[in-house]
């Protein structure tokens, strides 16, 4: 049994499993981080101000949540290839390069999210406020705070198709052992080797990491509420 | 939308026998990533077909994985490359027997002048390792990977110790694109080398820096599976298209596949009578 475990374990490590979580996390995180920033500020101005083609760029947006990021994946990997136009930086193989393309994936999905929740409650907020008497700086962060829980919602989605996606991480990234490698692309390394069960335990781990993220969020909220409450 | 949905379901009802059944004039085949990316494959299929009547449908995978589909019956026939993998397979008896098909050769391909041009592999690798030069390997237990393991072990280097020793986990062609991105030193085979350096759309920029050392040879072996284990595999259509390949015939086309575009062939045919 102990054997088994540590052969199991050995397994992993050639294919550098452990540092691919690491790597999966630090790139979920900050990919998340920017496109949260990016996608809510987008959303909210989507939403509050109106201009020539708006229609367009919102259709714009539409798409590009949808955009499959194998897509994407190429279209980095060209601009930043050695003879590439942004080439000078070498940012292939790299985890800032994987990081670019996410923010690409995840922030038109955030960006969506946040325009269509704002669409719906936003004016009735500011109307609301307004006839409050609260200032334009006031109003801004009621609508933030009501809107609180379609953010979280949006940023969970971006963040569970950050550390999800294989298909651009693995162009851009190189799927390099013990530096760009992310779970995803060990798993579809595993698989490429016929080994089948090692794939399937870091599923579970990905899957696990997930399910702690939703939790972790979920008690944040909940204290945040009761505070609201008392 | 209700009508819809059911003529859907309808329609998936109907054409879930027709994936299912057996078509018997389809041969399965798993195989490396060199015979697809060559484009070898893609050429015979048409010819195979005419001659026998049969459909050949691969899967263009890593040696280890290509053998796995075949302990796992889920193909007729396997065109592979690791000797000693395949002799297992046949001993452990999941295969009939093993044929010798072609070869062709691994080279070592660089950025131009990072090392000097040799017929040596061993000396080539052992230069990388002391000069600290920048390697790619496949790291994905392919008929490739496992030879270069083979040449590293026999040099007693663990590779790995080079700091810019990098891992790639990825089939030939990507690997061979991240080698010319990193400027770094990659073991290939000749034939994805060359349609690599022909057809990318972002020729590569690498030479070729070790080649025609003996230990470079890379021999292709084509076993059926055997129907003893999996009996509702194509032994048939598996019987042949070893036949056929090994054929004067097709060992010709195969001999001149690739001539007219790369000036060289891609693979040696050597299929014993």
């Amino acid at each position: 049994m102990v054997e088994m475990v540590s052969e199991f374990i050995s397994l992993l490590k050639s294919v550098g499993a452990f540092h691919a979580i690491y790597v999966t996390l630090l790139m979920g995180f900050v990919a998340t981080g920017i496109s949260t920033c990016l996608g809510i500020t987008f959303g909210l101005l989507l939403e509050k101000y109106h201009f020539p083609f708006k229609n367009a760029v919102l259709r714009v947006n539409k798409t590009l949540m949808g955009v499959p990021p194998v897509v994407i994946g190429l279209v980095v990997y060209m601009l930043v290839m050695r003879r590439g136009p942004l080439g000078v930086f070498e940012l292939l193989f790299t985890i800032p390069g994987m990081i670019i393309a996410q923010v690409l994936i995840i922030t038109p999905i955030i960006t969506g999210m946040v325009h269509t929740v704002a669409q719906k409650q936003a004016p009735q907020m500011r109307a609301f406020a307004k006839s409050m008497g609260a200032n334009e700086k006031q109003t801004f962060w009621l609508v933030i705070r009501e809107l609180r829980s379609e953010m979280y919602f949006a940023v969970i989605t971006g963040f569970g198709r950050s550390i999800s996606e294989v298909g651009s991480v693995m162009l851009v990234g190189g799927n390099i052992k013990a530096s760009t490698r992310t779970m995803t692309t060990a798993i579809s390394l595993l698989k490429s080797q016929g080994i089948f069960t090692e794939g399937i335990f870091l599923g579970v781990v990905l899957l696990l990491m997930s399910f702690l993220l939703q939790m972790l969020v979920e008690y944040f909220r909940k204290e945040e509420n009761l505070n609201e409450n008392f | 939308m209700k009508k819809l949905l059911l003529s859907l379901a309808m329609a998936v009802l109907c054409a879930a026998p027709a994936f299912a059944a057996k078509d018997s004039t389809e041969l399965k085949m798993a195989t490396t990533t060199s015979t697809a990316d060559t484009g070898l494959l893609d050429y015979l299929t048409p010819i195979f077909k005419a001659d026998t009547g049969y459909d050949l449908k691969y899967v263009s995978v890593g040696t280890g994985a290509a053998i796995k589909h075949g302990e796992n019956g889920d193909v007729d026939i396997l065109l592979v490359h690791a000797k000693k993998s395949e002799e297992k397979f046949v001993a452990d008896g999941f295969g009939v027997e093993r044929f010798e098909v072609m070869y062709n050769d691994f080279i070592v391909v660089g950025p131009k002048d990072s090392l000097p041009y040799s017929n040596d592999v061993k000396a080539t690798l052992a230069q990388v390792f002391e000069k600290k030069v920048n390697w790619v390997s496949r790291g994905d237990d392919s008929g490739t990977d496992k030879k270069e393991k083979a040449i590293w072990k026999s040099l007693n280097i663990n590779p790995a110790e080079n700091p810019n020793y990098k891992e790639s986990g990825s089939g030939m062609g990507a690997s061979l694109s991240m080698a010319d991105e990193l400027r770094a030193l990659i073991l290939s085979d000749r034939g994805t080398f060359l349609k690599m350096k022909n057809d990318a759309s972002v020729k590569l920029d690498l030479d070729i820096i070790c080649e025609k050392a003996p230990d470079l040879l890379n021999q292709y072996g084509v076993i059926a599976v055997n129907p003893a284990k999996y009996p509702d595999t194509n032994i048939k259509a598996a019987n042949a298209f070893i036949e056929w390949i090994t054929s004067d015939k097709v060992q010709k086309i195969i001999a001149d596949f690739g001539v007219d575009k790369y000036g060289q062939g891609l693979f040696v045919p050597n299929a014993k009578k």
